[in-house]
């Protein structure tokens, strides 16, 4: 191996080591579950939304009868209440 | 939606089709073992072939190209495939499509017969595969 | 630079092996900055792996043969486009992409999911640390492609003649990509498994990055018949080769999962069958990457036996035993949530459409491995050829087609008797008339299966048609917008669905090309000479002349060929097959540039209803004379040339090399002209093949379904839903502040 070439490794060997220590030199707050759990929630969220467009989606162009989308838009829309009292309940904490 | 109409009960429900599920996989399973087998044919090297080959069978034969082998003899190809354990080698002729990268010392299959009492075994039409080589040799300088 | 690139390959196996400490440290302890460091780690290979990319690649394009894997895939006269392409071509180079892109796609994924999945996301970290410790080992220290020679010759092997096809460079990485992308899923499914949460965050992950590994590995296999079809030399596209079959089975088992996903979002059903599929998808990637380079079974693909069967099947125990230990730890967990309520559902439709899918990896696994199945039980390798495919394939196709077609026109739950009238009864016709009307045209109906596959097509793009027609309207109906923009719009708000339904009808539209070509493809094998013509399907294909061309890389000899239909004429194709220099020198000084490896350039016209594709196979026996005279000749010219070299000066040494291979070429060339100026009947292969141009058409189709589908959408149409609590409750409780998505966009 010749100097220079030596040199790059050691030089890419001192920025690797450098990149993965950063963290580590750095106090980082503890999120923990909460965190978790409020982003599980938030993506229920997303997809429950996803789930009631797609019932309108679906009884607007005739797979859905009227009596049908009522109940299932209930449904899912309930679904969401429950979900968004849950964010709102682990947002407080 | 949510009518009220006597349903059946949801676990003797998917009882069932569970059970038509597991009928419908056990079917296709017999299917597919029943035509491996006899659809299958023997893969043989060169050897095995000499040993088990009887008139009026095929078998996929598998093996290298013998460097030096290979001559055309017009719409033929003739070649011999070697053994790869003993030093021994079966010819064969073959017509039809002959892969691109068919060459001496390339592995190949070929599926073929033998014509009694001819020693040379009729390799079937468009049968030949050959395995592409992971390298190429080098040029001459 | 090939320490350097060696180093970086040591040095890339301890940054994943910290990776892996940190990032399990991390999640064991709760310390998040290990966690951090972790991930970290991934992006810190990705770095290492670039830079030794980058060191190979300039190695092939700067020439250096001392570098083994360019002496061995690459020389002074190949391609520019062909050398940057030439590292995949080889086992050393394969290896260094395969870990390359791995970390490439691990780094996008865990920066996009950084404030996501924080429990999972360090143990799908140590998974994917894991895949780059072996297939970083394998490349350090069983096929290294820093291994350097001391002695550089000063011309390369060349690339494989094979691979000298714009579709064979692109379709390595592609293929690769969908690999590496398919171990991202089940990484996260694993880091689910271990922390029980198999929660909505991971089926968000999970399928984003299992769509993405569907599209690639799907453009990777297309294109891979594309080759075939273009390139080999045989005039089809698919030849249940073990390679192919490799790397569509981990396609089908994405393609179920990412249906039977968006069932456990919906209803909290089939979790054990979805951590399955993704855990099955990710093992059969790393298993096809294995087939290529174990040689267990006779591929044209096959890298040749290697020592790297060993590590591999290793691997794959260790997936398959802690994919199923883990599944069985937390089958608790995995209990659904809901029951199928109707058979008549959309519910009802996936998981048929998963059983198709998964009977379909089955029969080809099965039949692939067989050759191994039965030596183990019966001591004797059975091969079944491509031929027992049919009878499971093609039926379940059909039925795979169908419910295509049902899919998008059933709603989730349950529908009523009345409301299949309405969607069904378009679709339903088209499709029964289209099997009507070609039951009319000749030969059609003598082959039922293509029949029904036309029918069913037809009724799955009728289906999809009625779906856009209908959401156009449905959004019209509220936004009164121009019918282009509406369906623009509609498309944009609804990506997921839309793009959906129109990879469906690209599915539609290639498996109508792939039915049409199979069932009434016309093909000849005849031996012409020129001016003599043969008949296939209704064309006159007429042999004109013979052509021949001779080049530093290659001899080729061809023929021009009239194509006319009615005595009109339809094109003219050229079709050649090339000779490379054989290294045997047993062949002579000039037969080993006759007797090498070959290759065809096909003569392809493509056309909307047919391809008239043709190859020339030319018997050069009867050169055989003039190339052992010339044989003769320069062995004996050679023989005084180098006797009388040591009474030359270095100069003139050379200079009478020089003259004499420059001898030797103009006698190649005179002997190759003589297939010319005395032409001799040649072997063609002509064939006729309906609608193949279709597959290609309905590949594209589909991938921009995918493309449509994985696109993020836009933050203004992720508009948040008024909701207000059902009339039970105390008081109604209203969030949100925007009409649903489908309204007009503010």
């Amino acid at each position: 191996m010749t100097f220079a070439s030596f040199a790059l490794v050691l030089a890419i060997l001192f920025a690797v080591v450098l990149f993965l220590s950063a963290p580590l030199r750095v106090a980082r707050a503890a999120g923990g579950d909460a965190r978790s759990e409020l982003a599980d929630l938030e993506a229920a969220r997303e997809a429950k939304y996803r789930e009631i467009r797609d019932a309108e989606l679906d009884h607007r162009t005739g797979k859905l009868s009227d009596a049908d989308y009522e109940a299932l838009d209930s449904t899912l829309r309930a679904e969401a209440i429950e979900i968004l009292r849950s964010i709102d309940t682990i947002s407080e904490l | 939606m949510w009518d009220n109409r006597k349903r059946m009960d949801p676990s003797r429900k998917r009882a069932i089709r569970l059970t038509v599920a597991l009928a419908a996989a056990l079917l296709l399973a017999t299917a597919l073992i029943y035509v491996s087998f006899s659809a299958g044919r023997d893969e043989v090297t060169a050897s095995q072939l000499l040993r088990e080959a009887r008139p009026g069978h095929s078998y996929i034969l598998a093996g290298t190209v013998l460097v030096g082998s290979v001559r055309h003899a017009g719409d033929a190809l003739l070649f011999r495939i070697r053994d790869p354990r003993l030093p021994l080698s079966v010819p064969v002729r073959y017509t039809g499509i002959i892969p691109d990268p068919f060459a001496g010392g390339r592995a190949v299959m070929v599926t073929v017969h033998q014509q009694s009492p001819n020693p040379t075994f009729v390799g079937e039409q468009n049968s030949l595969t050959t395995k592409c080589p992971s390298k190429y040799q080098a040029k001459a300088a | 630079m090939a320490p350097v690139g060696r180093t970086l390959l040591i040095l890339g196996l301890l940054v994943a092996g910290y990776g892996i400490a940190a990032s399990l440290y991390g999640a064991r302890s709760g310390r998040e900055e290990w966690v951090v460091s972790g991930r970290r780690s991934v992006y810190a290979l990705a770095g290492l792996m670039t830079i030794a990319w980058a060191i190979v690649e300039v190695a092939f394009i700067r020439n250096d043969f001392s570098f083994t894997v360019v002496a061995q895939h690459s020389s002074t006269t190949t391609p520019l486009f062909y050398k940057l392409a030439a590292p995949w071509s080889s086992q050393e180079g394969s290896l260094l992409l395969w870990v390359w892109l791995l970390s490439l796609w691990s780094s996008l994924v865990l920066f996009l999911t950084r404030r996501r999945v924080r429990e999972i996301a360090p143990y799908a970290t140590a998974v994917l640390l894991g895949f780059a410790v072996f297939f970083t080992s394998l490349a350090a220290f069983f096929a290294n492609p820093f291994t350097t020679t001391a002695n550089p010759p000063t011309e390369g092997a060349g690339l494989d003649p094979l691979l000298l096809h714009p579709s064979m460079m692109i379709h390595p990485p592609m293929l690769y990509s969908g690999y590496t992308l398919l171990a991202i899923p089940f990484a996260f499914a694993v880091g689910a498994l271990i922390t029980g949460r198999l929660n909505s965050e991971w089926i968000w992950v999970s399928r984003r990055f299992a769509l993405a590994a569907w599209l690639f590995l799907g453009i990777g296999v297309v294109l891979g018949a594309r080759w075939s079809y273009t390139e080999l030399g045989w005039g089809g596209y698919w030849a249940w080769d073990p390679v192919e079959n490799a790397a569509l089975m981990p396609w089908l088992c994405t393609t179920a999962f990412i249906h039977s996903v968006m069932i456990q979002e919906k209803r909290g059903m089939l979790k054990v069958w979805n951590v399955s599929l993704v855990l099955a998808a990710g093992t059969l990637a790393i298993l096809g990457t294995f087939l290529v380079r174990s040689g267990i079974l006779d591929s044209i693909h096959a890298f040749g036996a290697s020592t790297l069967g060993v590590p591999f099947v290793l691997l794959l125990a260790v997936m398959i035993t802690g994919g199923i230990g883990l599944v069985l730890a937390r089958r608790a967990q995995l209990r659904s949530d809901a029951q199928l309520d109707s058979l008549l559902s959309r519910e009802a439709v996936f998981l048929l459409q998963n059983l198709v899918l998964v009977a379909m990896v089955f029969v080809i696994f099965w039949i692939t491995f067989f050759p191994l199945i039965s030596e183990a039980v019966t001591g004797t390798k059975v091969s079944v050829g491509p031929p027992a495919f049919r009878p499971f394939i093609v039926p379940l196709a059909l039925v795979l087609v169908a419910l295509a077609g049902i899919g998008p026109l059933i709603a989730w739950r349950r529908v009523t008797v009345a409301n299949l009238r309405r969607n069904f009864t378009v679709p339903v016709l088209v499709g029964v008339a289209t099997g009507v009307v070609l039951l009319a045209v000749g030969g059609v109906g003598a082959k039922p299966f293509a029949l029904t596959m036309f029918a069913l097509g037809a009724f799955v793009l009728a289906s999809v048609a009625q779906e856009l027609w209908r959401g156009t309207g449905a959004r019209r109906a509220m936004t009164r917008e121009a019918p282009p923009l509406a369906l623009a719009r509609l498309i944009r708000r609804n990506r997921r669905r839309y793009g959906g339904y129109i990879v469906h009808a690209g599915l539609a539209v290639l498996l109508i090309g792939v039915a049409a070509s199979s069932s009434f493809q016309r093909s000849r094998d005849v031996v012409l000479a020129p001016g003599q013509h043969a008949r296939v399907d209704g064309y006159e294909i007429r042999y004109v002349h013979p052509t021949v061309a001779a080049t530093a890389q290659k001899i080729s000899f061809g023929a021009v060929l009239d194509v006319s239909k009615g005595g009109k004429h339809v094109t003219t194709v050229r079709t050649t097959r090339g000779f490379y220099p054989s290294q045997d020198p047993t062949q002579g000084l000039i037969g080993r540039f006759f007797n090498g490896e070959a290759d065809s350039n096909v003569g392809l016209r493509a056309g909307l209803t047919k391809d008239i594709w043709t190859v020339v196979n030319p018997d050069l026996t009867p050169l055989g004379s003039y190339i052992n005279q010339g044989n003769g000749v320069f062995a004996a010219a050679l023989a005084r040339t180098m006797k009388s070299m040591p009474g030359l000066a270095a100069g003139q040494q050379q200079a009478a090399l020089n003259t004499l291979w420059t001898l030797r070429d103009q006698a190649i060339t005179g002997i190759a002209n003589r297939y010319v100026t005395h032409p001799w009947p040649v072997e063609f292969l002509l064939i006729v093949d309906p609608l193949v141009t279709w597959i290609w058409i309905g590949a594209i189709i589909i991938a921009a379904g995918g493309l449509i589908a994985l696109w993020p959408i836009p933050s203004l149409a992720r508009g948040r839903i008024r909701v207000a609590a059902p009339s039970r409750a105390s008081a109604p409780a209203v969030t949100a502040i925007r009409e649903p998505v489908g309204a007009s966009e503010r």
